[in-house]
């Protein structure tokens, strides 16, 4: 298995992802594994025991676990939100800024092009709800307007 | 017109950076094809039949004449001579070389353009009414609104991965003339009961396999929630259209499958969510934005007096100049659909001609028009007759603005590697045909539409004439279909039967306007006869 980076100062979660009708069935589990067809709203009740959510991009092509992301961070989810599958270095900036805090790739990353992908752009322009320093910053209309 | 200020500019200049490493790392051999096609689809170039095809993003088609003097620039410098306005107010090049691509970018980025989105299934360029700003028509300027919308779609991180391609529309006034009801969001500007300018939404709408008129799923948005109801729109969309078939994957299947009703209840409840997370800019953003969009320096005095004793001055007046909403203007349409010419076309000579004639008679401003053609805004006019003539010399003149051989055609098995048969000689047969100008002028109003393949990029749907190229056992056949309209009257045409080759194409297209001739009664236009008497007259000369 390919090593977990992450993009900000959180140390990764070790914890075992379970499938999501897993977790539903299992009252002690802290971490679940999405799937881009389940609503990830099944977990909104649950968010305050999760330590981790992984969020399964099975083609890089399918974005739908951009939504689900966003739909955690804007409900509160406060843990640790992971990337995996065919993650590539071109869809760092934006899963960083839908709230995922890592990213497991199939293949593996290579350190430097993740490290030019994240800093790429110098502003935003729309708001996220994620919260670390560079998902959650201020949109260039806000900068406008301050 | 929007100028950049310090952060669109870098965030331009940051996509060109970017792209410059993508393409060496490609060039490098460092990435395949297949990892490679995404991060070039994301700026508009696509590897077509001959050559990789580029196409830039004018946004809401509107520019000034220091980017048009840059597309020619791009036309000689890098492509062949010339370039292709298409029908989303966008230009493409047909044959480009990857490794000028980076330059080509930074080209643009120095005239505050850009290719960003102009492909793959992310939100593309927001087009608008070619006429915003100078339509008598309308009750505000869209283009402020498509603005807004445009800065907000671009790297939106959750929507650049959608289930495919997404387009949008902005129009203010009752008549569209931009095809607003056949895009995945169509907007119409309205004031509501108070007098507040906000947006009507209508999801749902294309062409492709699967033609759909798009319903209203929301009479009022309000300025300051236009973002979160959009984002609303977007994330339904996002998380539950299709990605098991890209034949079903537009949100048109989606709206059609939920059914309206339950769609716009599940964005209502997205949207709700949205407006409690403030992602919305605030009304002073657009009202910045807004100021660009000002209207230009008018001569107040000047006059509707208009000589018209050149008789062929006279039948450009007539056909390719509208109403202005400033009294002593109008609006003066270049017609790029020459006899016998690529509907769209333009060589780097006209289109640097262009662009001095915008600066001399339009302060400094062109659109591109979803017919694709060009528009000269805000021409005095007391100006007209010299700008016809300088247009006439350079064979821009046609006056035949949404006559029969204004005809809207995509690039076809000439050029793309999707068409199943050409476009662009079709189009010339039927220019050829229908030359004489008193006789298009006979048969009126009549938009004539050429796909080359089902995707429908020449918007045959919309044709009150439609002509689909398909491929019949290795041979070029041509399906007629009649009754479509992109406008306000917006319908969907109907297949007349089986198809045609080339020629005969060609004869059933005036067989059809013969018809229309007989039967018509005062003041209709084509698409009126044949809604009035349906199909079977028009198959009976076809088929008879």
């Amino acid at each position: 298995m390919n090593k977990t980076i992450t993009f900000n100062d959180r140390s990764a979660s070790d914890a075992a992802a379970v499938s999501l009708e897993g977790f539903l069935g299992a009252s002690n589990a802290t971490a679940v594994r999405i799937e881009p067809g389940e609503d990830v709203r099944e977990l909104l009740p649950h968010l305050e025991r999760l330590a981790l959510v992984e969020v399964n991009f099975p083609v890089f092509g399918d974005g739908r676990g951009y939504s689900a992301a966003q739909i955690l961070r804007e409900h509160g989810f406060a843990g640790e939100l992971r990337a995996i599958g065919d993650v590539l270095v071109d869809q760092l900036a934006y899963m960083l800024r839908c709230g995922f805090d890592s990213a497991r790739a199939d293949q593996p990353l290579n350190e430097q092009a993740v490290q030019d992908a994240l800093n790429r752009y110098p502003q935003v322009y729309q708001k996220t709800s994620g919260t670390s320093p560079i998902s959650g910053r201020r949109p260039i209309w806000e900068i406008r307007h301050e | 017109m929007y100028k950049y200020d310090q952060y669109d500019q870098a965030m331009v200049d940051a996509r060109v950076e970017e792209f410059r490493d993508q393409t060496r790392r490609r060039l490098a051999g460092e990435l395949t094809e297949d990892q490679f096609k995404p991060l070039r689809l994301m700026n508009g170039l696509y590897l077509q039949l001959h050559a990789y095809m580029l196409r830039v993003a004018i946004p809401y088609g509107t520019l000034n004449s220091e980017q048009m003097k840059m597309l020619g620039h791009i036309a000689r410098k890098y492509d062949r001579g010339y370039g292709h306005f298409t029908t989303r107010q966008n230009i493409q090049y047909n044959w480009i070389k990857l490794e000028d691509a980076p330059d080509i970018l930074a080209d643009l980025a120095t005239v505050e353009m850009h290719a960003i989105q102009t492909s793959g299934n992310c939100i593309r360029n927001i087009s608008s009414d070619q006429f915003a700003g100078a339509a008598a028509d309308e009750i505000a300027d869209p283009r402020p609104w498509a603005e807004l919308l445009r800065q907000w779609s671009s790297f939106h991180p959750e929507f650049s991965y959608l289930p495919r391609k997404f387009k949008i529309a902005v129009i203010a006034s009752d008549e569209d003339r931009a095809a607003m009801r056949l895009h995945d969001i169509g907007i119409q500007l309205i004031h509501n009961d108070t007098g507040e300018l906000g947006a009507k939404f209508f999801v749902g709408g294309g062409m492709g396999r699967t033609p759909m008129i798009g319903p209203e799923i929301r009479d009022f948005v309000p300025a300051d929630e236009l973002i979160h109801y959009a984002e609303a729109c977007l994330r339904v969309y996002n998380r539950y259209g299709r990605r098991d078939n890209k034949y079903k994957a537009r949100i048109k299947i989606l709206v059609h499958e939920l059914g309206t009703e339950e769609y716009t209840r599940q964005v209502e409840e997205e949207f709700a969510h949205m407006k409690t997370l403030g992602l919305n800019p605030p009304l002073a953003e657009l009202a910045r934005i807004t100021e660009f969009f000002h209207d230009p320096a008018y001569d107040t005095r000047a006059s509707d007096e208009l000589d018209l004793t050149d008789p062929d001055f006279r039948i450009w007046v007539e056909q390719n100049t509208h109403p202005h909403k400033q009294a002593g203007y109008a609006i003066a349409n270049i017609s790029l659909k020459p006899t016998g010419g690529i509907p769209g076309d333009a060589s780097a000579d006209q289109i640097d001609l262009m662009a001095d004639l915008a600066k001399q008679y339009s302060f400094d401003e062109l659109r591109v028009t979803h017919a694709q053609n060009i528009v000269l805004p805000h021409v005095k006019k007391s100006d007209l007759y010299a700008l016809w003539q300088k247009l006439d010399e350079a064979g821009l003149a046609p006056p035949n603005l949404d006559l029969i051989s204004d005809m809207i055609a995509c690039p076809g098995l000439d050029y793309c590697s999707l068409a199943n048969a050409r476009s662009i000689p079709v189009a010339q047969k039927i220019g050829e045909r229908f030359a004489d100008i008193g006789r298009q002028k006979e048969l009126g109003e009549l938009k004539l539409k050429i796909s080359g393949c089902i995707n429908a990029c020449g918007h045959h749907h919309a044709g009150h004439i439609g002509i689909l190229g398909v491929d019949r056992k290795g041979v070029e056949n041509y399906q007629l279909s009649l009754g479509g309209s992109g406008a306000e009257d917006v319908s969907l045409a109907k297949i007349t039967g089986p198809g045609f080759d080339e020629d005969g194409i060609v004869d059933a297209v005036e067989k059809v306007t013969d018809v229309y001739l007989r039967d018509r009664t005062d003041g209709e236009r084509f698409v009126d006869t044949y809604r009035r008497i349906g199909m079977a007259p028009f198959k009976e000369a076809l088929y008879g």
